[in-house]
């Protein structure tokens, strides 16, 4: 993100149409991002549970884009007090932003760059909810999400990408989110399951995934997307850096989806589809922070790492008996702390800064200012997430009851199921039923 | 009246509805279903995580006939199901007390 580093020169920079246009399509690719999650994350749970895995998803567009309207921009990119939040009310309800009026040094209308943003404040709580699969109230999760933006993703977005919040002012290197976004959901992810607990069954059913197609759909978007996430994130092509953070996005994800299924095949034997998945995650999110900070080979570097040790990351809740269903703390924890320590080695100065990692000569530098980040973000997320959860908990009861659990929170949440193979599924029309006669409330025949 | 059942594998359910065609069986009823004998299932890997599954997916094939041609049937069916290999299925018949046709009331053999 480049708020204060995109002067190009000592005049006033101008409203600049194409970069204006390249915004609205990033931030569009952006959003599709939420439902590619929700795919992602949807096809690798049961099928009694899946339509709830979505809608903790789509849930997010819905109450953060408010949220982001009302005060989340303001909290995270207004104006600066004492390196902990923002605040301007011009932000509040958008509704003091001149239609031409320009975010910071960029070229772009700040109209532009607060919906960019948003994008990124609702795919991050979403992010969480990988982990509490099949087992969480939806009030409950609707709620937590709504204090989580609040007291965490809008204060540490404004600590790693607003002027004066104290991260960036530290020059820790986050180009587009490897802290704000992974590191910050993947604690979070942890903080809460601290509170939620396994689910009914975990290491002794068989949770397989119920839809790998899903899957790979979901990850396949996701890739798409990211382009915009990665690549938007300079806000504009002046100088070219936009393109370098594109083509590290492209690279370093091969790597990571190379790296995962090499890894998956000497330890289990298969080249499997959810590893491929998976791998192409895991690369995302590590390249996430560095695209703007390592050559493509330094992506291949950083991708192939990523991918190699997230695979081996995701046995670890076997062994530490944690149930993080679907792996955030395994693919956005770990992916994000790998690629944020690696700018640290592979920052090659000739980029977005001038920040040289150890190994382009730049020593320990670098290295030690990531470290902040990453463990000041990781902490912070962590021990805020387990206390919402905690007092949500104790408040309204954060899990569904077991027989809801047992017999699919599809049903006791939404009232639906997702998939009708049969049409053999019996029952009656409704009364409620939209205009039907009387003869047709009849038992309908199996 | 028998009738005779057959677990069999997926894949050999077109030849062995082809040889019960040729011997000149006038209908049957096939069932998707799943189980295990001693093939046992097989092992599936997700992200590291090794689930036994324990099911395998099979196809049960019902066909009455006279008691006359039970013990030929068996034979073809067995004849055309066999691969040799491991989870082949089984084939076995049981006596029926009565059938009807439910368009016509026909009883017994003529209802076949």
């Amino acid at each position: 993100m480049p708020p204060g580093i995109l002067t190009l020169a000592a005049d006033k920079a101008t409203l600049s149409p194409a970069n204006t246009g390249f915004m609205l399509i990033c931030s569009a690719l952006v959003m599709v991002m939420t439902p590619a999650l929700a795919f992602f994350y949807g096809g690798m749970v049961r099928v009694k549970s899946v339509l709830n895995m979505l809608m903790m998803s789509f849930i997010s567009l819905g109450i953060v884009t408010i949220l982001w309207v009302l005060y989340g921009f303001g909290l995270a990119f207004g104006t600066d007090s004492g390196g902990f939040i923002g605040w301007n009310g011009n932000f509040a309800g958008l509704s003091g932003i001149g239609l031409t009026e320009l975010w910071g040094t960029s070229t772009i209308p700040v109209y532009v760059f607060a919906v960019f943003q948003l994008m990124f404040a609702v795919i991050t709580p979403a992010l969480i909810s990988g982990a509490l699969a099949d087992r969480v109230k939806f009030t409950a999760w609707a709620l937590f999400i709504t204090l989580w933006v609040t007291v965490v993703y809008f204060p540490v977005a404004h600590w790693v990408w607003g002027e004066g919040g104290w991260l960036y002012e530290l020059k820790v290197i986050d180009f587009a989110g490897g802290t704000a976004v992974h590191i910050n959901a993947g604690a979070a992810a942890l903080g809460v399951l601290l509170v939620v607990g396994k689910r009914i069954g975990f290491k002794k059913d068989p949770m397989r995934p119920h839809s790998l197609p899903l899957v790979m759909l979901g990850a396949g978007l996701l890739w798409f997307g990211w382009f915009g996430f990665n690549a938007g994130s300079w806000l504009g092509n002046d100088d070219g850096i936009g393109a370098v953070a594109f083509v590290n996005t492209q690279v370093a994800t091969a790597a990571a989806m190379l790296g995962w299924l090499a890894y998956e095949k000497l330890r289990h034997g298969s080249f499997t589809t959810l590893g491929a998945a998976s791998g192409a995650v895991a690369g995302l999110v590590a390249i996430t922070p560095a695209c703007g900070a390592v050559s493509p080979l330094g992506a291949i570097a950083v991708g192939a790492i990523a991918g190699v040790l997230c695979a081996m990351a995701v046995n670890l809740k076997y062994k530490l008996g944690y149930d993080d269903s679907l792996d955030v703390i395994g693919v956005h924890l770990v992916g994000g702390v790998v690629g944020s320590l690696l700018i640290g080695f592979f920052a090659t100065g000739g980029v977005q800064s001038k920040a040289k990692g150890l190994f382009y000569g730049g020593g320990f530098e670098q290295l030690g200012r990531q470290a902040v980040g990453v463990v000041c973000v990781l902490l912070y997320s962590l021990v805020v997430s387990y206390v919402l959860a905690k007092v949500i908990d104790l408040v309204m009861g954060f899990r569904v009851g077991e027989d809801e659990e047992v017999a699919g929170i599809d049903q006791a949440a939404h009232a639906e199921t997702a998939y009708d193979f049969t049409g053999a599924g019996g029952g009656t029309v409704g009364r409620r039923g939209p205009g039907l006669g009387e003869s047709l409330t009849k038992k309908v025949d199996a | 009246m028998k009738l005779i059942t057959a677990v069999i594998k997926p894949h050999r359910l077109d030849e062995v509805k082809d040889a019960l065609q040729a011997f000149g069986v006038h209908g049957l009823t096939i069932t998707e279903a799943s189980g295990y004998g001693r093939q046992r299932g097989h092992t599936e890997v997700y992200r590291g995580a090794e689930y036994t599954v324990d099911l395998v997916p099979k196809i049960r094939i019902e066909v009455l006939v006279e008691d006359a041609d039970a013990e030929e049937l068996v034979d073809v069916i067995v004849k055309a199901a066999r691969t040799g290999k491991i989870g082949d299925g089984k084939v076995w018949s049981v006596p029926v007390d009565d059938a009807v046709r439910v368009r016509t009331g026909e009883r017994g053999p003529d209802a076949l």
